[in-house]
This record gives structure tokens, sequence and C-alpha cells, in this order.
């Protein structure tokens, strides 16, 4: 099973290897996001708003872990899916559970590689020091990361059935959950109604946890803990939703199609 | 002998929604034959084929490979056999080398290196192993995915059109390099094609589908005087015009 899952990072790790332009699009939008956030809230700080540069720039940095983590487990099928390799992976004998493993793996490793960079570029360049957050970085590295898989999982299964025709909500889903997790403001802006609907997303209580962790240098581990149960009955949706997709592509036949959908 | 029989195929039926891509279809597969599945476009060989890789799941009917059911076994048998399609191709961005090596530890091969100079060099792919996928010919391509799909010693080789879209002179080569590996190994394989003369010197039996429906089994040679054609290309014509097996004669009159 390791040499299995091995060889499925090892494929992925050769790409970046190669690709210049694939390192590159792994830190461009983060950077990007960066400068154009820290300048916002460089301006905000000047407008004697000190508290919200860290809050802007922590749920920047954030928002970007979750957003890389989803995006790691999609792109590594939806990769196979385009440059029609698909069916050379699963006629090896490789388990759904190992290809899903694989590509936690390739996303751990990129969300890492994301992670340091944006955290030295806020630390240059607006003073912001992620590592202030202490240990309560773990936890809020961990349940981003998970419910990045979660909603990756649910993507990834769009994309197995729906070819080429999913790119649109391959990219676009993680936007759907951002107004509602309270990234860059706190949940109590949000109509009442919403706030029902963001407690619902493991990710708000990171958020809102972060926000308290760099106002008041204090981690409140019962919203954590809602989190990670949150996050482990989202897995388990992903998962049961990516099986069900994958079940009803064998049914139409459509492994060998899905390059042209 | 009951293990003569590598691929035992009973009843199988495919249904896409109304359509019936392959309707009742049985056969079997002897060690070491080279069979192949022939018909026109839309005939359900493809379907036929990912049916017995277990990529798409039957409506009805069994498939045993090796004696096992392959629903029950799929990975046990997917170790010991693999595929070469036209419609399937490796990461055009990994080199030869590290596009082989993904997939040799894919398969658990043990000594990946060795394995994989052992088929570049069968293949004449070894002065290509650092050249980007993408950069290569169709030829170089075709022997790249044969290669591949060698990695794991197969006991099972399906080629779904492995040589289609090359010219004459390369498609020789790589029918030659086929027919050495069959002879070496003792390689089942199975096979498909457009090319009838290139089926009459690869296969040992065919089975013609039209429709989804088995039309006729047996050698080449065999088919080919049940349809009292000239050729087995005459033979498929005569399949494909009408979906069954008759006459020649009886198309030319009614023509």
């Amino acid at each position: 099973m390791g040499l299995r899952i091995y060889a499925l990072v090892l494929r992925h790790l050769y790409l970046y290897r190669r690709s210049v332009t694939r390192i590159g699009d792994i830190f461009f939008w983060p950077v990007m996001n960066l400068l154009v956030w820290g300048f916002v809230t460089d301006y905000l700080q000047r407008m004697a708003l000190p508290q919200t540069v860290v809050f802007l720039i922590g749920g920047m940095i954030f928002w970007d872990l979750l957003y890389r983590s989803q995006q790691a487990i999609t792109l590594s099928l939806s990769e196979e899916i385009w440059v029609r390799n698909i069916m050379n992976v699963f006629i090896a004998p490789v388990s759904i559970l190992e290809i899903m493993i694989a590509t936690c793996i390739v996303g751990v490793l990129k969300a890492l590689a994301v992670m340091v960079v944006l955290g030295v570029l806020a630390y240059g360049l607006y003073a912001f020091n992620v590592l202030a957050m202490g240990w309560a970085l773990v936890p809020f590295f961990s349940i981003l990361l998970l419910f990045g898989w979660a909603v990756g999982m649910f993507t990834t299964g769009l994309a197995l059935r729906f070819g080429h025709a999913a790119e649109a909500l391959i990219w676009g889903i993680p936007f759907l959950i951002q107004p509602f997790s309270a990234v860059f403001y706190p949940v109590e802006v949000l109509p009442r109604w919403l706030q029902t609907v963001a407690y619902l997303m493991p990710s708000t209580y990171v958020f809102e946890g972060m926000r308290t962790v760099l106002q008041a240098g204090r981690l409140d581990l019962e919203i954590l803990a809602i989190a990670v149960g949150m996050n482990g009955l989202y897995l388990i949706g992903g998962a049961a939703f990516f099986g069900w997709m994958l079940h009803r592509v064998r049914e139409k036949g459509l492994l060998s199609r899905l390059y042209l959908e | 002998m009951a293990d003569e029989w590598v691929i035992e195929v009973d009843g199988l039926t495919k249904r896409f929604g109304n359509v019936t891509a392959v309707e009742d279809l049985s056969f079997s597969i002897r060690r070491g034959e080279v069979f192949g599945l022939l018909g026109p476009n839309g005939a359900g060989k493809t379907t036929t084929i990912q049916l017995m890789l277990g990529l798409t799941t039957p409506t009805a009917g069994t498939i045993r490979v090796f004696g096992l059911d392959l629903q029950r076994h799929r990975r046990a048998i997917l170790r010991r056999v693999n595929l070469a399609a036209t419609y399937v191709s490796l990461p055009t961005n990994l080199t030869v080398w590290e596009n082989l090596n993904v997939f040799a530890r894919l398969y658990g091969i043990r000594k990946p290196r060795a394995k994989i100079e052992e088929l570049m060099e069968l293949l004449d792919l070894a002065h290509l192993a650092w050249r980007v996928t993408g950069t290569l010919s169709s030829g170089q391509i075709t022997r790249l995915n044969l290669c591949k799909a060698l990695l794991n010693d197969p006991e099972v080789l399906f080629l779904d059109e492995p040589t289609a879209s090359l010219d004459p002179e390369v498609a020789a080569r790589v029918r030659d390099i086929l027919r050495q590996i069959q002879q070496t190994r003792g390689i089942t394989m199975v096979f498909t094609s457009h090319n009838m003369r290139e089926v009459e010197l690869m296969c040992d039996r065919v089975l013609f589908l039209a429709r989804g429906r088995a039309v006729a089994q047996g050698t080449p040679a065999e088919i080919q005087i049940r349809a009292r054609a000239r050729s087995l290309e005459d033979a498929f014509i005569v399949i494909a015009r009408d979906g069954r097996l008759h006459d020649v004669a009886e198309v030319t009159e009614a023509d």
C-alpha cells in the first residue's frame, strides 16, 4: 500500500519538479492576495484601525490554506482526466483510499509550502507574525486542511462524474463557502439566519478562533472540538459523495470518455 | 483443462439507459491466445474491454478472469493484466523514465529500474529515457504505452487499436514487437483493430460484434469461409452493413 501511495505522490512531484509555471501557480495567487490585502490593511492601519491589519492578513493566509487544500485534492485527479491518464490509474491495482491518501499528502506538502512563503512575506512586508498564534496554529491548520479535503472530495466527485464540464465548479465552490466562513469579518456582522449557516462550517470556528487568539491571546478549546466533530461529518459526507459519483461513472462507462465531457 | 481458459464471459449485457451497448455476450479466451474483438464503430468492442477490466459495471452477466470473479477480485486480477489503448495516454509533461517509474511502483515491481531498462531496451526506448513524453512521435508514444503495459509482466494484455494513427511502417514494427512478446512470453492478448490485414496477421481467433451482439466467432480463415468472402475485410463489410453474417454473393446481388 505504501509503495503505491508513494508512486502516486511521486507522479505529482515529478510534475512540479519539471514545470516552473506549475510551481509558480502554487504561489502566484496567494502572494498576489497577500499583497492586495496587505496594502489595504496597511492603509486601514494608518487610518488608526491597527487590529484590523492582523485580522485581515491572518484571514487571508488561513483562507488560502483552505482553498489550496481543496484544490490539491481536486486537481490531482482532474489532472489525470485532462491528460487522459485516468484509465491507466484505474486499471492499476490501486484502491480509491490509496489514491485519496496520496492526493492528501500532495495537498499537505503544497499547503505547507504556501504557508511558509506567505508567513515569511507577511512578516517581511507587514510585520505580521503568523507564529504569534503559537500552538493554536496547529489545530487551525489541521481543521482547515481537513475541511479543504472534505470539500475537495465533493468537487473531485463532480470532476469525475462531469469531466471538463465541472471545471467551473471545481474553482467556484470554495468561494461559496467564503462569505459564510467569516474569513475577513466576525460572524456577528452577518444577518442572524446566515450566522446559523456560518456555524455549520468548521472553517468559521477557525477564523473566529484566530481573531480571539490574536486579540485576547486565548484559544477556545470548545469551539475547536465542535469544528473537529463537524470535520468528521463533512469528511464522511465528502467520501460518500465521491464513492457515489465513482459508482455512477462505472455504471455509465464514462472513464474512457471523461476528457471529452 | 479448466485453467486453460483465462477469460470466461457469460451472458454479459450492458445497457446505458435505453441503449444496449452489449447484449448477452458469451465467449472464452484460452491462455496464450491472441483473441480479436472485431466490429464496426459502436459495435461494443471498447465497452466489452472496459467491462473485462472492471472499469464499467455490467447490467447482467458474469466475467471470470483466471477463474476469479471480476466483481469480487478486481484488484487481484488487475495485478496480472494490463492495457494499451489509443484513447489512453501517459502524462505528457513527465519524461519517459518518470512515467515508467511511477507505474512500475504502482504495480509493485520489485526491481523497477532493472525492469524499466529491460523493457526500454526491448521496445527501443532507451535513448528516449529522459525525453519529455509530450515531445515523442506517435510511434514512440505507442511503444511507451506498450512498455507501461508490460511492466507487470501481464498474463493478459488488452490492446485496443494499438496501431491506430500509426503509419504503415511503424505499425508493422509495433506488430513485430507484439508478436515477439507474445511468442516469447506466452501472453494472452485481447486485440481490437479496424485493420483486417493486421487481424489476420495477429489473431488466432476472432469474435465479430455488431450492435452489441456476437455475430460470428472462429479463426479469421473460418470467418472468411463462412462469409464466402475473398478476405476478412469483405466479411467485415458484410457484417457492418447487415449486422449479421451471410453470403457475400447475396449482398452483391442485392446491391
